[in-house]
């Protein structure tokens, strides 16, 4: 029973991770109808950066929150330079687009950062088992740190201007203008904030996976998964998506198929849901006349 | 009455389409002008070019200065309010924050007086206040959009044929509230309308347009008094 409860805890921790990079695709999936397939990479570079900012000596928080700002501004770039000039070119472009960011994004990290595997330090560090044993430190701080980043993105398009500014002009872009929305600076800040968001995903789970230029590709299927189990539409469905994805992938792996066929269940559920239930468990279902 | 807006050879289309062939057209400060026309006349792409929706070649000046080559969102920045085709409302937001994103560009502290003042003419919107736009009914979607538009505080107000698909007794509603407008707001307006009888009772010049030309023009009530030209160009 003991290991039940753990096993489910530990999918919690991880679920966690995945509903961050879920949010991050859903997104910029709500703002452009397309799915940005180098999210993970753009991650895996944030984590790298990190590394290298502790390597040289910074305190851990001053590494996190640097890393931060560097990751949104990243993402802000690569919206204005890379996906700008695109954006209102047919779909088959926009994938080519992302594939080549992904691999440009990816190659490059493991150019800089070389291809071994690194240690990444978790500031949760307590030899200690927690609450008899049922949860790590680095799970519950992480898992803490996810919920603090996903209640401040929410509080953000809740309660603020620019937040509501960015709803407007992700539904309705040409109504968005008429009430003198930059809608450009927009979707640039959505590119930021999904970037940063997908950064503190990196930094939490480095520890576990630990840090390599690979590191997010499987994170980022499980995201999915998440992301379409909820919804691709509906951010907080995505979120929920990405628990429920890391409680059931943790499950299966630890009694139904094993650690080594553990990558198989995102997949199966990416395939489930897009068979059975296409609009996700939230997503909206749209009708048209014809 | 001094100037608004004031149009001189619009040209505009739509790719290799030439919908609109010159359009000379005035709305005076705090007046009414109305576009009348069939479909397909080019009236609502009239309303786009100005707002910089599509490509336009020719003067449009607004206070003296040209909007030509202007993105949409500083065209509005400058006080032109749009009411478009289909509303322009934000059916997945709430009434509140179709109203919050109305007064998006100001920064001054009268727009909660503004949201009291609107929400007293428009009292189903205030019923409705946090419920989903997309759950109204079609005229008080109409009265939500325009509401919005008002609450840019706008110098101008560009109307795309606000009784469309609209119930008479809404209809007669919505035109009560433009007669307010008018009055107690300051606003000039260029209505677009296919009710041309309502929208000369409103105006105060008028022009007809008819594939993508203007056929006609002069005073709103002269026109309305001129029964040859009711007869033959606006069909009652």
């Amino acid at each position: 029973m003991d290991g039940l409860a753990h096993q489910i805890v530990a999918g919690i921790a991880t679920g966690g991770i995945y509903a961050s990079v879920a949010l991050a695709i859903v997104m910029i999936y709500q703002a452009t109808h397309h799915v940005n397939f180098a999210q993970g990479e753009m991650a895996t570079l944030s984590t790298f950066i990190a590394w290298s900012m502790i390597q040289a000596g910074m305190p851990y928080w001053v590494a996190f929150f640097g890393t931060i700002v560097v990751s949104f501004a990243i993402g802000v770039v690569v919206e204005r330079i890379l996906i700008r000039p695109v954006a209102n070119a047919p779909v088959l472009t926009m994938v080519g687009v992302f594939i080549g960011l992904l691999l440009i994004i990816g190659n490059a990290t493991g150019w800089i950062f070389g291809y071994t595997t690194k240690v990444f330090p978790s500031p949760f560090a307590s030899d200690r088992p927690l609450f008899g044993g049922l949860v790590s430190a680095h799970e519950l701080g992480s898992t803490l740190v996810t919920l603090a980043v996903l209640t401040l993105v929410w509080a953000f398009f809740r309660f603020t201007r620019l937040g509501l500014a960015m709803r407007a002009a992700a539904y309705n872009p040409r109504s968005a203008r008429l009430v003198g929305i930059r809608v450009g600076w927009m979707l640039a800040l959505g590119w930021g904030m999904a970037a940063a968001i997908g950064a503190v995903a990196g930094m939490m789970v480095a520890p576990v996976v630990f840090l390599d230029p690979t590191m997010m590709l499987g994170i980022l299927l499980y995201a999915f998964a998440g992301a379409l189990m909820g919804g691709i539409d509906n951010p907080a469905g995505a979120v929920l998506g990405g628990f429920s994805v890391g409680v059931l992938e943790n499950l299966a792996g630890a009694y139904v198929v094993g650690t080594e066929l553990k990558l198989t269940v995102a997949l199966a559920i990416i395939i489930g849901v897009l068979v059975v239930r296409p609009s996700g468990l939230f997503g909206r279902v749209v009708l048209s006349r014809v | 009455m001094p100037t608004l807006l004031e149009v001189k050879g619009l040209k505009a289309g739509y790719g290799p389409t030439h919908v609109l062939h010159g359009l000379d057209f005035r709305v005076d400060e705090g007046g009414v002008t109305a576009l009348l026309g069939a479909n397909g006349a080019g009236k609502t792409t009239t309303l786009r070019a100005i707002c910089g929706m599509v490509r336009t070649e020719g003067a449009i000046d607004f206070l003296g200065q040209t909007l030509q080559g202007r993105a949409t969102e500083d065209i509005v920045r400058r006080g032109i309010a749009h009411v478009p085709d289909g509303r322009g409302t934000f059916m997945e937001l709430t009434v509140e924050e179709n109203f919050r994103l109305g007064a998006y560009t100001r920064r001054d502290r009268e727009i909660q007086a503004d949201f009291d003042r609107l929400c007293g003419w428009f009292p189903r919107l205030k019923q409705r206040w946090r419920q989903q736009a997309g759950t109204l009914s079609g005229g008080e979607q109409q009265m939500l959009a325009i509401a919005r538009a008002l609450l840019l505080r706008p110098k101008l107000l560009l109307l795309d044929e606000p009784s469309f698909g609209l119930a008479p007794l809404i209809v007669q509603e919505i035109f009560g509230i433009m007669r307010r407008i008018r009055a107690e707001a300051g606003v000039g307006i260029l209505l677009v309308e296919q009710n041309a009888n309502l929208a000369l009772e409103l105006a105060d010049l008028a022009y007809l347009l008819e594939t993508g030309s203007i056929v006609m023009s002069g005073i709103a009530a002269e026109i309305r008094q001129d029964e040859a030209i009711r007869r033959s160009y606006l069909g009652y």
